[in-house]
């Protein structure tokens, strides 16, 4: 079975153009892969550039160089180089991507916002809607707030629509940044729960965790971030 | 999904005398995508839409479309008449200004019904029944049908132009600001109305707008535009969240907090 993620030689800083052109290094010489079935974190301080790294393994980012090779359908796709149109197929496919932080939209109900990514898959409405109330259920979210948008919700309740938005799916990758921040012990074992599932199933898992007893009930090993340290290649 | 794209844009330039209006765009939009085009008051956003949807003739370039049957037309090839059939049939435009694209004196009803005739619906019963249907997908209530959209508050003339537009089924639609000037209350009904029916219809839209939050809510793929020129082009929140032109830094940056 091939490597579902190989990341290869990947650097990544901004260029502030407002701010004289001030050139900020993140990340250089990113090397590392993800086996199926398999869950790595992402390791080091805060501001080592991990978020920055899962950003461009999702295209939300662009990298200044290197390859991100990924596992699409039947062939192999660079998503450094791929087309915004081919990365859209890539997240509808084969990467999901739970974010820190929900950005919700206008009117959408909960349940609605969990079901999403299945309908654009091609599942039908009622279907991915059921899948969606189960997931809600295990991660405890009371059954009055589905029908109502996830703005007015609490950050623990936001961060639960947008973890059951992302586990929802059969992504062979997913990429987790800290979907544990904001909840409490229970909530979060379900959270490891989850992980596990998917880590049976074969998918493979790259996150971020703060919190240490996440990252030792999940993580099968630790990718030091703090090695593609960029500032003193560049300068 | 196809793998052929539905509009190619190739070198598309429209100059005002010495002045650019815009210059040098290219790009392919495929089925069900939207392409959001921001920029500032005078960017050549507006002058890049009008000459897309053939509303303005470009001074050079090219964009073929292609047709229904498969085949692929260059627009500025086409006949007028063509055009007009095209822009009745297979294309919809949404302006900012609803009274710009409905007929403010014919009732609601009409105006829906009107594009239905102009493909060579005949039936009344029928284009009533869907004018109804259509009207009740924007959320008009069916007793207002036969009001004049005069009577209609401005939310209320932005959706029913978009049930005009939608009713005859097209594959594109242009749209010019489509929130400009109305409540943000009214713009979010609005936009959740749009994003939905982009989504079950499968529509390719081109959206031209300076807000930023409203292209990121409709778009998967955006065009920065400056002075006539696309600065930075990409997935939409590629451009937003990892912007890499001086002026796109400078709108992202722009953008006040709530």
């Amino acid at each position: 079975m091939p490597t579902p993620l190989v990341v290869s030689d990947v650097a990544k800083s901004f260029t502030m153009h407002l701010r004289d052109g001030i050139r900020l290094p993140v990340v250089a010489g990113v090397s590392f892969s993800i086996r199926a079935g398999e869950c790595a974190v992402l390791g080091g301080p805060s501001g080592a550039g991990k978020s920055s790294i899962l950003k461009m393994l999702y295209g939300n980012y662009a990298a200044d160089e290197g390859q991100i090779i990924v596992q699409h359908e039947d062939g192999l796709i660079d998503l450094a180089s791929a087309s915004p149109r081919t990365v859209l197929a890539v997240r509808r496919q084969t990467i999901g991507y739970v974010s820190q932080f929900l950005r919700t939209v206008p009117r959408v109900s909960a349940l609605d916002v969990v079901a999403e990514p299945l309908v654009e898959r091609g599942e039908e409405r009622e279907a991915a809607r059921d899948k969606a109330r189960t997931l809600l259920t295990h991660l405890n979210l009371p059954e009055k707030l589905w029908t109502l948008p996830p703005a007015t919700f609490s950050g623990g309740e936001q961060q639960r629509v947008n973890i059951a938005r992302g586990f929802i799916t059969e992504h062979p990758i997913l990429l987790l940044d800290e979907p544990t921040a904001s909840l409490d012990a229970r909530n979060r074992d379900v959270v490891v729960e989850l992980i596990a599932a998917k880590k049976a199933a074969g998918v493979a898992l790259l996150g971020i965790f703060h919190d240490q007893d996440v990252r030792e009930a999940v993580a099968d090993r630790v990718i030091d971030v703090t090695a593609f340290a960029a500032g003193r290649i560049a300068a | 999904m196809t793998d052929e794209p539905l509009l190619r844009v190739s070198a598309l330039s429209k100059f005002y005398g010495s002045r650019v209006g815009c210059e040098t765009v290219s790009f392919d939009l495929w089925p069900g995508e939207v392409l959001a085009v921001v920029g500032e008051s005078g960017s050549g956003k507006t002058t890049l839409l009008n000459c897309l949807s053939t509303r303005l003739l470009p001074s050079s370039g090219t964009a073929s479309y292609r047709m229904r049957d498969g085949q692929w037309r260059e627009l500025y090839r086409m006949s007028e008449a063509e055009r007009r059939f095209l822009m009745r049939t297979d294309w919809g435009f949404v302006h900012q200004n609803p009274a710009d694209g409905l007929r403010m004196t014919v009732s609601a009803g009409a105006n829906v019904g009107e594009r239905l005739m102009a493909v060579g619906d005949r039936h009344y019963g029928k284009i009533r029944a869907t004018a109804v249907d259509w009207l009740s997908r924007v959320e008009i209530d069916e007793d207002r049908i036969d009001d004049e959209p005069r009577a209609f508050s401005g939310g209320m003339r932005q959706r029913l132009q978009i049930a005009r537009n939608l009713v005859t089924g097209p594959r594109l639609v242009f749209m010019d600001e489509p929130t400009g000037g109305l409540d943000v209350s009214v713009q979010a009904r609005l936009l959740d109305l749009l994003r939905g029916l982009v989504t079950d219809l499968g529509l390719a839209a081109i959206v031209v707008t300076h807000d930023l939050a409203v292209a990121r809510l409709l778009s998967q793929r955006m065009m920065v535009m400056k002075d006539g020129h696309v600065v930075e082009s990409g997935l939409t929140d590629r451009v937003l969240d990892d912007p890499r032109a001086p002026y796109t830094q400078l709108l992202v940056s722009s953008i006040l907090q709530v």
